[in-house]
């Protein structure tokens, strides 16, 4: 019965509710599953969904240093209404080697292996790919091929996103002190398991590489398409 | 020492600063929809500890409905293009410098907390990086104010800048913005009813486990599975290991625990790429760089990622079949 939390987020997600009301929902009914019984009355119900709001609500307070990284916006807000996006896009079309390819390749591999040291706040999306990438991989592409179409300005930046994302989660792993390494570890030793954290970081290199290499491909073909739709048409003229 | 109930207070401020800031939006139809959530989430920051667990509880339900309602989309009252380049201009490189003090100071504030006496007198050690991002964020704003002593035409108080901007790029993130505190919620409350259990009985005796690649393959899309529908590798993790990686692949395969883990968590890190539910890996950037299918379940960034998801995961599956069991 306590599986009906996992029905209801499936069902939630099926028909797209929003994600904080399926959440919610999904506690609220498996604290309710639990108290079922055959011979439950009315206040039985009353006492768990109350009980599971009361979890709920202590586990989200005990949790809200998670939404504190927020306060980083004000400073980014406040550099990019001094123009730090626009110095980004003209700095980068001078820089005459630069595509839009090469430019989230060589991001990839630095925020790869920074985060393969454990420095996982170099990057993030509302500290540099915002700000720093998006700009500069737009302006690397402008450059190149004049005013973008807005379908091709929305895919250079979903790539930037999806770079950062693909670059930090098959890094981050190889680093010994990361939360999922510390993780794996705590569960282990609870089953009477012990491994030494470098033990679990090495089995994430494997991976990393293939992810490097998957992704700098994609990358390239990514590049290759610009070249094909955008410089065609840049030659017509 | 600058700990986190510091941040609390700050975040509090941020997010009432926000509230006043949307309630004034004439742009958006909804904002006082808006800037009540915002309010709430303030008040969960600032008086949160005298609200008792069942009226935090209830103020969550509040969070929750009027996200659920709408919170409508705001106008973008910034800074004018020509005014931003000729800014730009102006400071040049010193922008990049500027905004690279914060995960500079993120990075040195960490090692100075973990590695010196003084530093950990300065800096809770046990929440090193958060304390130091945040400081990073007000050294920041100091150098802006100091050193490039801007003008902000027509934008009222200069000190109230900040927050005006920050209250302008949060309201662009939205409700989006606590989906990872939600989920670590609900993973407490899954986590006291026994769902891990429930879930290895069933893949025990619905499934025939009975080859190893069967039970390998069983476990890293079950991890990617699992989550996608939690938004967490963490979530998924401690459910679907004590369900199938270690009864099955470790127990009765004899595979190495240190390998059939790690890969694990990666086959998850896969699901994270490919849900919504992942909320500030996948939504947030897609409301930060204003796409427009930001809205839609599979938005252009989950998209963009899936092929490389994809075959990352069943690179994950082959990797793990040859390196643990040998």
């Amino acid at each position: 019965m306590s599986l009906l939390g996992i029905a209801v987020l499936v069902l939630g997600f099926v028909l797209r509710a929003n994600p904080l009301l399926i959440v919610l929902a999904s506690a609220i009914v498996t604290g309710l599953a639990a108290a079922w019984s055959p011979g439950a009355d009315a206040s039985t119900y009353v006492q768990a969904g109350t009980g599971t709001l009361a979890a709920f609500g202590k586990a989200f307070h005990a949790n809200r240093y998670v939404s504190v990284v927020w306060l980083v916006l004000a400073a980014i807000g406040t550099l990019e209404r001094l123009g730090l996006q626009e110095r980004a896009r003209t700095w980068i079309a001078g820089v005459h080697a630069a595509t839009v390819g090469r430019l989230l390749g060589v991001y990839f591999v630095l925020r790869q292996v920074t985060s393969a040291l454990g420095l996982t706040s170099l990057g993030g999306h509302a500290q540099m790919v915002r700000p720093l990438v998006a700009p500069m991989a737009e302006g690397a592409a402008e450059a190149r091929y004049g005013p973008l179409p807005d379908r091709v300005r929305f895919a250079i930046r979903a790539h930037c996103a999806a770079a950062d994302n693909i670059a930090l989660f098959f890094g981050e792993d190889i680093f010994i002190a990361i939360a999922s390494i510390l993780l794996i570890k705590g569960f282990l030793e609870q089953s009477g398991i012990v491994v030494e954290p470098f033990a679990l970081s090495r089995w994430a290199i494997p991976t990393a590489v293939a992810a490097l290499v998957v992704h700098l491909v994609r990358l390239w073909l990514f590049d290759r398409r610009l070249q094909r739709t955008l410089g065609a048409k840049e030659d017509a003229k | 020492m600058i700990a986190l109930p510091h941040l609390y207070v700050l975040g509090g401020v941020f997010f009432a600063g926000t509230a006043w800031f949307a309630a004034q939006d004439a742009a958006n139809p909804r904002r006082f929809v808006a800037s009540s959530f915002w309010l709430l989430l303030a008040l969960s920051f600032l008086v949160g500890d005298r609200l008792g667990d069942l009226g935090n509880g209830v103020l969550v339900v509040g969070l929750v409905a009027l996200a659920t309602y709408g919170l409508g989309k705001g106008g973008t009252a910034t800074s004018q293009p020509e005014e931003r380049r000729a800014s730009a201009q102006r400071h040049g490189d010193a922008l990049f410098l500027v905004a690279l003090v914060i995960p500079g100071t993120a990075l040195a504030g960490t090692l100075v907390a973990k590695n010196t006496p003084w530093g950990g007198r300065l800096i809770d050690p046990a929440q090193a990086t958060l304390v130091s991002l945040v400081l990073g964020v007000l050294i920041a704003l100091a150098v802006v104010f100091a050193w490039l002593r801007p003008k902000f035409a027509g934008a009222g108080s200069p000190a109230l800048v900040p927050l005006r901007e920050g209250a302008r790029l949060v309201s662009t993130v939205g409700w989006a913005a606590i989906l990872p505190q939600m989920l670590a919620s609900l993973g407490v409350v899954l986590l006291g009813a026994g769902v891990g259990k429930q879930v290895g009985l069933i893949f025990s005796e619905h499934l025939a486990l009975d080859t190893r690649f069967a039970a390998v393959a069983a476990y890293g899309i079950g991890m990617a599975f699992f989550t996608v529908l939690m938004g967490n590798a963490f979530a998924a993790f401690p459910v679907m290991t004590a369900a199938v990686g270690l009864p099955v692949l470790v127990q009765r395969f004899h595979g190495d625990p240190a390998v059939v883990c790690a890969i694990g968590m990666l086959s998850g890190f896969c699901g994270t790429l490919l849900t919504p539910m992942a909320a500030n890996f996948n939504v947030v950037p897609a409301n930060l760089l204003d796409l427009p299918d930001r809205n839609a379940a599979i938005n252009s960034v989950i998209r963009t990622q899936a092929p490389t998801a994809l075959v990352l995961l069943a690179v994950n599956i082959l990797l793990m079949q040859w390196l643990a069991f040998r």
